[in-house]
């Protein structure tokens, strides 16, 4: 072969190579949900059994909804409250900007490790139980910085003379935010609404620490069956949520190539 | 005398420290075209978002139709903002853009139907009511936000460098089309630009801001003939300037020397000897002759040519007088000469008729 | 025209409440004594602080240091060459979402499939058996190795990602000037692509480096009970060994180290600069 052309092929083989290593411990995991054995890894034929055990498996089940649940909270809140702050930055262009990214950024930075601990001591000491809300509280802080960065990253592409236009022309300032501000802006909202949808889906350090002994949530289940041990079921839900984590970040990846 | 349209007095605005409009009075008159005109920093854009509403004195008072409206939100004075960048609505259609004034007010369908037909014809654009603001050019997306701010019939409207993005050929049209449409509404317009040109062109009075004051308020003519100071003077058109002594005042005139030649000009300024003054000259005053061109060379100045500039329907020339001072002529090709055929370093005698000059006072 | 800033000042307070106060407290709790009943109490003490100079906890340290560095190179030496042919490429985005997509999924998820991968009669004992490349399955699971390789696995995508914006900005013009003016491979490398690319480069190894310390689950998953990380040491002594003030300190230094890094990372990136 020509050298040029086996360069080429390198170049494309080492690419491949990557993704392949990238993608492989996911097909053994959907593959092995299929698999009709409990224990052999080898192949013994397709079987969706384990889906339809994990239908009948209410405590996953029960915490499966816990963190759509939680989820869907926490992304509500830190999203609505992210978008109303950039875009209050965004048309006041004096407000002192510098204070709350550097605190946001510093949110960002701090290790989920340390961020779980502190949290921990937090509620301990003003006595909030441990649970839902404690969940609720952690989730919204670490999604908060990161709607705040999604948002505003996307806003600066907009000219903020567009909503000034709208009030010239008489129109009041909530009818100029929602009917001209927002519709340009909705593809950054949603995709930060699942960026933080996600984060709070898959979160294991943080909701390590504050989740107390009642509320299960998917991730912490998820941990603590796979350290008792492999069991068939728990690759069905993991092929599934895979599944779901895929379909919203190409979902959220959309909207924003969309926008630019 | 009729009310003025805006009134502004003593209009001071600072951000912080950094002052940025001193002690601005100004007023409008109704139907009439009035650009601010100043160099980028200088604080008209400043003054034209006070006027619309969208920042405040930070000290004076702005009256529109006599009423006070420092604390008066921009949605309800009866001002409309064409902006620099447009500022049209991406997700809405033409149409929409346009009519978006009439229904923040709520009009039937049927009126805004015929009104925003009626703005779209206006600005020659009735056949893209449909269409998106995306597939429009440049000069289209103008017209659009033009058609968008008026259809209300503003008392005022306000244009912010709205022609700055537009090609050369592209805004010598608008700035025709802008100036006859100001005439079929008899709107008062309020023109902010940088161009001198525009400027000049387009209004019925100009007012030349520097450095957040004003420097002169005049009709065009009035500006570029008698500037009131050598900033405004070198700011509109181009300006060859000397700084003379007078050594004499006979009658009506100054006798003064330049580059060891003696001059008369006309006495303008009640000027007595041993006044400093500057002299302003326009380039297109300035005479040029050849060697053999001209006998009697008293009251001339003698210069070499050092650059010669063919613009078509001009030449440029920079003449190097004996003291080193280079000065620009503008020769136009007519029936006098229509050769205006020059060689680099040719010697070149030159001279303006007495009176063209413009004579005002010395600043340092 | 002063829109009043509730959404503002709701965040400041938030993050103010349940970052700042938090983060207070765990200070504060370092130097606070372990209590049986409520945690934490008073006296105040510089015990916990001592403690670290042990050597058993310098023996955790420096073990998960060493395998945090391991897995910031192998990260690096992977990732480099990857983001060079990404950022060549003709179908940028594509890729990207390819990387993009394993990035935000579970990482847990993922971990827990490298299990079935490397346990004793895991695939890839059965692959390497079955190509004859061994004789007998290798002990791979619960091991540093499993445990670098599940850090690389996850942490992988940040390297690429700041190396890859790095490189998409690079003017590759620049190489063809160098060609021009005589250079050959190896100075073209080593004096004008790896300069250029360095901001990419160290950002890229502070990301992987601190969560190579403190993501504890992998090392709980792959390394089993031998496998104890500084992420893990203080998962121990907050929720086992009910250690808060112990636990809290291990997390003060932990922190003091990040904000060390970032730090001489910044004084780098201006010496850069300038």
């Amino acid at each position: 072969m020509k050298p040029l052309a086996l360069k080429s092929l390198a170049k494309k083989s080492y690419l491949g190579l990557i993704y392949c290593l990238l993608y492989f411990p996911i097909l053994v995991l959907i593959l092995y949900s299929v698999n009709n054995a409990r224990f052999s890894l080898q192949w013994h034929g397709f079987s969706p059994r384990w889906y339809g055990e994990l239908f009948h498996d209410r405590a996953l089940w029960s915490a499966f909804f816990h963190s759509v649940m939680l989820g869907l909270n926490a992304s509500i809140i830190s999203t609505a409250v992210g978008l109303l702050a950039c875009v209050h930055l965004f048309l006041n262009r004096s407000y002192k900007r510098r204070s709350l990214f550097a605190m946001l950024l510093l949110l960002i930075i701090i290790p989920d490790l340390v961020l779980g601990v502190a949290l921990l001591i937090f509620f301990n000491v003003f006595l909030i139980p441990l649970g839902f809300f404690s969940l609720l509280i952690a989730h919204v802080t670490f999604s908060i910085p990161f709607v705040v960065l999604t948002i505003n990253s996307q806003i600066h592409t907009l000219d903020p003379n567009i909503y000034f236009s709208a009030l010239d022309l008489g129109a009041s300032r909530h009818k100029a935010l929602s009917k001209i501000l927002l519709p340009m802006l909705w593809p950054a909202v949603l995709s930060a609404f699942l960026l933080c949808f996600t984060l709070s889906f898959d979160d294991v350090i943080i909701s390590y620490f504050v989740a107390g002994p009642d509320f299960s949530i998917l991730p912490l289940t998820i941990y603590s069956l796979v350290k008792a041990g492999v069991t068939p079921e728990l690759n069905a839900l993991c092929s599934i949520t895979f599944l779901i984590s895929m379909i919203l970040v190409i979902i959220a990846h959309r909207l924003t190539r969309k926008s630019s | 005398m009729p009310i003025p349209l805006i009134e502004m007095k003593q209009v001071c605005k600072s951000y912080g420290t950094v002052a940025i409009l001193n002690n601005i009075s100004l007023t409008v008159h109704p139907g009439e075209f009035l650009t601010l005109l100043g160099p980028s920093g200088c604080g008209k854009t400043t003054l034209l978002r006070m006027i619309s509403g969208f920042e405040q004195p930070s000290a004076g008072e702005i009256y529109i139709n006599g009423q006070c409206v420092n604390h008066l939100p921009p949605q309800k004075r009866d001002v409309h903002t064409v902006f620099q960048s447009y500022a049209l609505f991406p997700h809405l259609s033409v149409f929409e853009n346009v009519a978006f004034a009439l229904r923040c007010q709520r009009i039937n369908n049927e009126e805004i139907d015929a009104r925003v037909d009626d703005a779209l014809r206006l600005v020659q654009l009735e056949a893209f009511a449909t269409r998106s603001i995306r597939q429009l050019s440049g000069g289209q997306q103008q017209r659009v936000a033009i058609a968008r701010a008026i259809i209300n019939r503003p008392k005022v409207l306000l244009l912010d460098e709205p022609l700055s993005s537009l090609d050369y050929r592209l805004r010598k049209a608008m700035q025709y089309e802008l100036k006859q449409l100001q005439k079929t509404l008899s709107m008062t317009f309020v023109f902010v630009t940088h161009d001198q040109e525009e400027a000049l062109s387009m209004s019925d009075r100009i007012v030349i801001f520097n450095h957040g004051h004003i420097e002169q308020v005049g009709t065009p003519r009035e500006v570029y003939e008698t500037p009131a100071n050598l900033h405004v003077a070198k700011f509109i058109g181009e300006a060859n300037i000397f700084d003379i002594d007078i050594h004499g005042v006979d009658k009506q005139n100054l006798l003064t020397t330049i580059e060891s030649t003696p001059l008369q000009c006309k006495n303008t300024g009640n000027y007595q000897a041993g006044d400093k003054v500057h002299l302003i000259v326009r380039p297109e005053d300035i005479r040029v002759w050849g060697e053999t061109e001209v006998t009697d060379t008293e009251g001339m100045l003698p210069g070499k040519i050092i650059d010669i500039v063919y613009k078509g329907s001009t030449v440029d020339l920079k003449v190097k007088l004996p003291s080193g001072k280079i000065i620009n002529a503008s020769e136009f090709f007519d029936e006098d000469d229509d050769k205006l055929e020059y060689s680099p370093n040719e010697t070149v005698w030159v001279h303006w008729v007495t009176g063209w000059e413009v004579l005002l006072p010395y600043e340092n | 025209m002063k829109i009043k800033p509730f959404s503002i000042h709701f965040i400041f307070a938030w993050v103010f409440l349940f970052g700042f106060i938090p983060l207070c407290l765990v200070v504060i709790a370092s130097f606070l004594t372990k209590d049986h009943v409520n945690l934490v109490s008073l006296p105040l003490t510089f015990s916990n602080y001592k403690e670290l100079f042990s050597p058993l906890f310098a023996k955790v340290f420096f073990r998960s240091l060493i395998i945090a560095l391991m897995t910031t190179v192998c990260c690096l030496l992977l990732a480099y060459p990857f983001s060079y042919l990404l950022a060549k490429s003709k179908h940028k985005s594509v890729l990207l979402v390819l990387i993009i997509i394993p990035f935000w999924t579970s990482s847990l998820i993922r971990t827990y499939s490298l299990i079935a991968i490397l346990k004793f009669n895991g695939i890839l004992n059965v692959i390497l058996l079955k190509a004859h490349l061994i004789n007998q399955p290798l002990s791979l699971l619960y091991t540093n190795f499993a445990v670098i390789t599940g850090l690389v696995y996850n942490l992988f995508p940040f390297m690429v990602l700041p190396i890859f914006t790095n490189m998409e900005r690079f003017d590759f013009r620049l190489i063809e000037a160098a060609k021009d003016l005589g250079a050959n491979k190896w100075a073209i490398f080593f004096r004008v692509f790896l300069p250029n690319t360095s901001g990419g480069i160290i950002s890229g190894c502070l990301l992987v480096l601190l969560p190579a310390m403190t993501l504890f689950y992998i090392p709980n998953v792959l390394g089993g009970a031998r496998s104890v990380l500084l992420g893990n040491m203080i998962q121990n002594q907050f929720l086992v060994l009910e250690n808060w003030p112990q636990g809290a300190a291990t997390s003060v230094i932990l922190t003091v180290l990040l904000l060390l890094l970032l730090f001489l990372y910044r004084h780098h990136g201006k010496g850069v600069i300038h």
